[in-house]
This record gives structure tokens, C-alpha cells and sequence, in this order.
């Protein structure tokens, strides 16, 4: 649709990756664990490896839950941006595919949160 | 001879269409140059219904009188030490809420109808535009008074204004208003006067205007009723602009459609924050978020609608999820709340057994099912010593700017609901098909949105560090947390004789 404006718009991409210093932002969400109500969100850099997002970013926030040290990350399931994907846990962000604000989503076959409540 | 005393008729049309001409020094579309572009065609402004015959003297008049009856309440309500009467001091999270999010939207209502009043081609518009953008004021600043009283007892409510325009999730209603705010007059006067006013005004003023007076809070509920008879103007207001703009020309049709699309949606996502006071943070509730959504959406909407479809408009779309939604929206909302609690300017707390026994009976189908368990959790884990709040920050809807939260709802309630586009080789996401539809329609828009996440990671609130970002936002360290680890618990307690819990706390 064309803008419909008084005058000229100015075209002002508020998040574009070059305001984030180096960063692109990366959603992360652990399906059937609701108690993180929603995706959450980080700023990492491009270039670094896959593993250190599962190894060293995921844990920061994630092993909030009690389920988290149950983890076993070679049956976890992987989707990107909608679609299932397998990373390679060797090469960086940007070389499995992530973009700035891609969506990674995760399950844990065996878990589904407390008691089985997808929470 | 003596001047003749005008008939009421006479007067008033002197006092409004009087005030207007043709001008001819200057073209008519050099003096009023905002009400074209949108593409909303008007061939005769004399066919414009006032919807209320009150000229600008006796809307003095009536609201001087609604004034000091309002002032003299809220003096005796000071001097009887009103605050010692509510029903708890957990209720004031709501007041906090209001004054910070909804307060700076009445404010902004008066910048926007201050512009009609001045762009309006139409001087009867013109006129009830002008009133509107005293009543906004107004309303502002009766809600700033009489709320002040509860600045001087209570924690979170000293910096409405700053905190507005900075904290996550008031960008919520500021960006609702500011994207009013943005548009041209007729969308504005569609968005707030229509699809807010009078679509939905009334799921705001149950909950807060007998919300306060279920909780004894004999201050708000004065100043609803010194809004009262101004909402019910504007109401009127907002019916009339919809059915002047499509009976005068059909061109107009589909883009009013449109706009009650997307500004129902946009209202009832602000409202989800409403659904949550509602049914958690109010101790005593008249009725819960659903029940008031069947009633005056479902109910009253519905009728609305069908009245308004002799003119050719249809229910705004989406409002079918907006109900299947109904029975879920207050619990996710609180939930995030109470997860992140720990960055919020009011308290959040679980509800109490008897909270927990009234929401398994309004909601039957899901409290019981879906949210107690996460309630009884953090419940247990605040008696067991082992709770923490949430240290990241959520993934945000683009245009609502909620965090992600809301289900689907429809066919798996503990499925997160992604939508997604990309737009210009960017992605942006969405918790719902209504906030796609409305990105989708004016994406040079609302790629310029103000997401506080990504304002944050980008280094605009004042830091990296939690701590930083609510000093930034002005947060104190006593407005946010647990209810019963907060001052105002314990100031309670001590207002009510109990020593012990006033002393340590829970």
C-alpha cells in the first residue's frame, strides 16, 4: 500500500542492525515452557558460534527453570524463522542462517515443563 | 430599546455555525490543510448533526459546578484520611497502573482533539472538538489531583508523566495514542471518539470506576463520576463522526472499515493491561474481565454493529478472537507481571485462595487448567525461599508492543502465537493476526516503533544492567516487588494494628 501522508515520510527503520554496535538481536524461545511467558531476546554478535549461544547465552537466562539441567541438547529439536533446521554447532550465527531478529525456537523431547504442564 | 433575549435555538446556532465563514484572502484548503489527504471526501459540512446542543458558555457553566463538587470530595476524602478505608493496599497497584498509562493518554487525547478543534473544516465539528480537548485536559488533571492524595501514603505514583514515555510496558498505551496522534483527523476522531470511546470505553470504566468504589476508594469513583457525563458526550461524538463521514460519500466506506479494523484491535490490545487490573490487582472485583467483555462487547458491540450496518460497516475484524481470547487475556497478562515483577512500578503478588476460588469460577474452562499451577508454583517458591523474577528481556509484538505472550488460543492455549513478516530485507513479529494486518497495511509506520527491548540493547535507557535502565526510568527501589516484601504493605499493617507483619514483612 502507499503511504498516506501530508507530506514526504521519512524513512526511519527504527531497529536496523546497524544501531545495535555489532550486535544483531536474537529471539530464543524453549517451546512447552511457558513459565518465559514469552520469547526472549538477546544482542549477540554475528559471528559467534552457534555452540556458545546453546552453551554459554541459553543457560544465562533459561536455566531459570528446574527442567533446564535435564537438558539434552543432542535430542534437542530446532526451528528457525518457522522452519526445522539443524544447527552446526561449529559454525557462527550468521553461517547457520541466523539474521538480526530471527526467531530460534527449541524443544526438549521428554520435557514439557513442571509435572508435564507444558509450563 | 432593550436587547431581545435569543431563543435556545437561536443562541446556539449563533454560538457555533455563527462562528464560521468562507474565507477569501486566503484559499479554504491553505487554512485547513490536514482534513484531505487521508482520502475521506466531505461534500457538505452544513450536513453535519451536532450530537449535543451545548454551546461553549454553558459547558463552562456545567463543568465549573461538576469542578467543585469534585474538589470538595476530594478534600473531605484528604482530611478523613480516605486511604486508611480501602480494601487493601495491594488495590493501589491498579491506581498505579492507571495514573501511569492511562492518565498520559487522556493528555495526549487533548493534543489530538486540540488540532481538530483547529483543523476541522466543519465548525460544528470544530466546536465539539474544542470541548473534547478541555474535557481530555480535564480529566488529566482531576486524575492528577485526586490521585496525588495517594502520593503522599503510598509508593510508584510520582512520576507518571517521566515513566510514560520510558518504561516497557507503558510504551503499550503511548504508542496506542501516539499512533492516533500520527494520523490524519478523521482516522484520529475514528480511533479514539469511535473504536475507544465508544466501542470499548465501557470495559475501562467498570473495572476502575466501580472497581474503585467495590474497594472503597471513594476518590477515584468521583472523579469517574466528574467524567461520567463528559464520556457520554463523547460518545455521541464518536457515533455521529461515523455516520456523517460514510453518508457523505461512498468512497469513504472502505477506509473507515479499515480504520475501525485496526483501531479496535489496537485499543484492545491497551485494554489486555485493564483485563489483567481487573481481575488480579483489584482485591474486590465487580465482575470479571470476561464477563464484562460478553456483556459490553459481545452484547452491546454486537447491537452497535448491527445498527451500523445499514450503512454498510461490518464487526471489526478479528473481534472473534478478541472473544476466544476473553478467557485467557487477564492471566497471561498477569502472569508476565508477576515473571518480571521485579521491573515493574507497581506490586505484583499471587493471587490469595479466595482470588484463586472466584477465578476457577469465572473462568471454568481454563483458570484451573492453564494458570493456577503457575500461580501455586511461585506461590510455593516465595514460602520456600527459592523464587527469582525473570533477568532477561521478552521478545515484543511490533505494533502492540506487548511482550509476546498471548496463545493460540483457539486451538493450543500453551502455544505461544508467532506471526512474522519481513518487510525491506527485516524481520518483524507479531503476537497475533491483528497486529500483522495492521503492520502489514502501513509498514512504514510501524518499522519505526519504539521498542523499549531493543532500546535497551541499543544503549538509550540509561544502561545495560537492570538497575540502570529502572533508574532511568525513575523507578524507586520500593515501587516494584512483591506485594508482601513491599514499604506499602508494611505501612498498612502498621495503619491497622498489626505490630508484627509491619515489621518483618510477610
Amino acid at each position: 500500500m502507499t503511504v498516506i501522508a501530508k507530506d514526504g515520510y521519512v524513512d526511519l527503520v527504527q531497529d536496523k542492525v546497524d544501531n545495535f554496535h555489532g550486535n544483531q538481536v536474537v529471539y530464543v524461545s524453549w517451546d512447552d515452557h511457558l513459565l518465559f511467558c514469552a520469547a526472549q531476546a538477546f544482542p549477540l554478535p554475528p559471528e559467534m558460534p552457534f555452540k556458545a549461544l546453546v552453551f554459554e547465552v541459553i543457560p544465562t537466562v533459561f536455566s531459570w527453570h528446574k527442567e533446564f539441567e535435564q537438558v539434552d541438547w543432542a535430542k534437542a529439536q530446532w526451528n528457525l524463522d518457522g522452519n526445522d533446521f539443524v544447527p552446526d554447532m561449529e559454525k557462527s550465527l550468521a553461517e547457520n542462517g541466523v539474521e538480526h531478529k530471527s526467531l530460534i525456537r527449541f524443544k526438549t523431547p521428554g520435557l514439557t515443563g513442571i509435572d508435564g504442564t507444558r509450563m | 430599546m432593550a436587547a431581545k433575549k435569543l431563543n435556545l435555538r437561536k443562541r446556539y446556532e449563533l454560538l457555533t455555525r455563527g462562528m464560521g465563514w468562507e474565507t477569501s484572502y486566503q484559499k479554504m484548503d491553505d487554512v485547513f490543510p490536514y482534513d484531505t489527504f487521508e482520502g475521506i471526501k466531505i461534500t457538505d459540512w452544513d450536513k453535519w448533526e451536532d450530537p449535543f446542543r451545548l454551546t461553549m458558555d454553558a459547558y463552562w457553566k456545567f463543568q465549573a459546578e461538576k469542578e467543585k463538587k469534585l474538589y470538595a470530595i476530594i478534600d473531605s476524602f484528604a482530611q478523613n484520611n480516605g486511604q486508611t478505608n480501602l480494601a487493601d493496599a495491594s488495590y493501589l497497584s491498579a491506581i498505579k497502573l492507571f495514573i501511569t498509562g492511562v492518565t498520559p493518554l487522556e493528555y495526549a487525547a487533548h493534543h489530538g482533539f486540540s488540532h481538530l478543534g483547529r483543523h476541522f473544516r466543519g465548525e460544528g465539528a470544530r466546536i465539539a472538538c474544542q470541548m473534547q480537548a478541555i474535557d481530555e485536559l480535564r480529566h488529566a488533571q482531576t486524575q492528577i489531583h485526586t490521585i496525588s492524595h495517594y502520593n503522599k501514603h503510598f509508593t510508584g505514583l510520582h512520576n507518571p508523566f517521566h515513566q510514560s514515555d520510558r518504561v516497557w510496558y507503558l510504551s503499550v498505551p503511548k504508542s496506542f495514542g501516539e499512533d492516533a496522534l500520527t494520523a490524519g483527523p478523521f482516522e484520529f476522531i475514528t480511533s479514539i471518539s469511535f473504536a475507544f470511546e465508544y466501542v470499548l470505553t465501557n470495559l475501562l470504566f467498570v473495572p476502575f470506576m466501580s472497581g474503585a468504589a467495590y474497594n472503597g476508594d471513594m476518590a477515584t469513583t468521583t472523579f469517574g463520576f466528574s467524567a461520567q457525563s463528559d464520556e457520554s458526550r463523547h460518545m455521541t461524538l464518536g457515533l455521529e463522526i461515523i455516520k456523517f463521514m460514510v453518508e457523505q460519500h461512498e468512497d469513504n466506506l472502505p477506509i473507515i472499515q479499515r480504520w475501525i479494523d485496526k483501531h479496535f484491535w489496537r485499543a484492545y490490545r491497551v485494554l489486555a493491561l485493564v483485563s489483567a487490573m481487573q481481575d488480579y490487582m483489584l482485591t474486590n472485583t465487580p465482575m470479571s474481565w470476561k464477563e464484562a467483555w460478553d456483556i459490553y462487547f459481545v452484547e452491546n458491540g454486537g447491537a452497535l454493529f448491527e445498527d451500523l450496518g445499514r450503512y454498510g460497516l461490518k464487526m471489526p475484524k478479528h473481534h472473534e478472537l478478541a472473544t476466544a481470547e476473553a478467557e485467557h487475556l487477564s492471566h497471561q497478562v498477569w502472569s508476565v507481571f508477576c515473571a518480571l515483577g521485579n521491573a515493574t512500578g507497581f506490586h505484583t503478588f499471587e493471587p490469595s485462595e479466595e482470588k484463586m476460588a472466584w477465578l476457577s469460577e469465572k473462568y471454568p474452562n481454563t483458570f484451573d487448567k492453564y494458570y493456577r499451577p503457575r500461580f501455586e508454583l511461585w506461590k510455593r517458591q516465595k514460602a520456600e525461599g527459592t523464587f527469582e523474577y525473570l533477568a532477561s528481556l521478552p521478545q515484543l509484538c511490533q505494533v502492540c508492543q506487548i511482550p509476546m505472550i498471548f496463545t493460540e488460543v483457539e486451538t493450543d492455549p500453551m502455544q505461544i502465537s508467532f506471526r512474522n513478516t519481513k518487510y525491506k530485507g527485516d524481520n518483524y513479529h507479531f503476537c497475533s493476526d491483528g497486529c500483522k494486518d495492521v503492520f502489514e497495511n502501513e509498514p512504514e509506520k510501524y518499522v519505526q516503533a519504539w521498542l523499549p527491548v531493543h532500546q535497551i540493547f541499543q544503549g538509550n535507557c540509561g544502561g545495560a544492567t537492570v538497575p540502570e535502565v529502572l533508574e532511568w526510568y525513575k523507578f524507586q527501589p520500593e515501587d516494584g516487588g512483591d506485594y508482601f516484601d513491599s514499604l506499602d504493605y508494611r505501612r498498612w499493617q502498621e495503619w491497622h494494628g498489626n505490630a508484627e507483619a509491619a515489621k518483618t514483612g510477610s
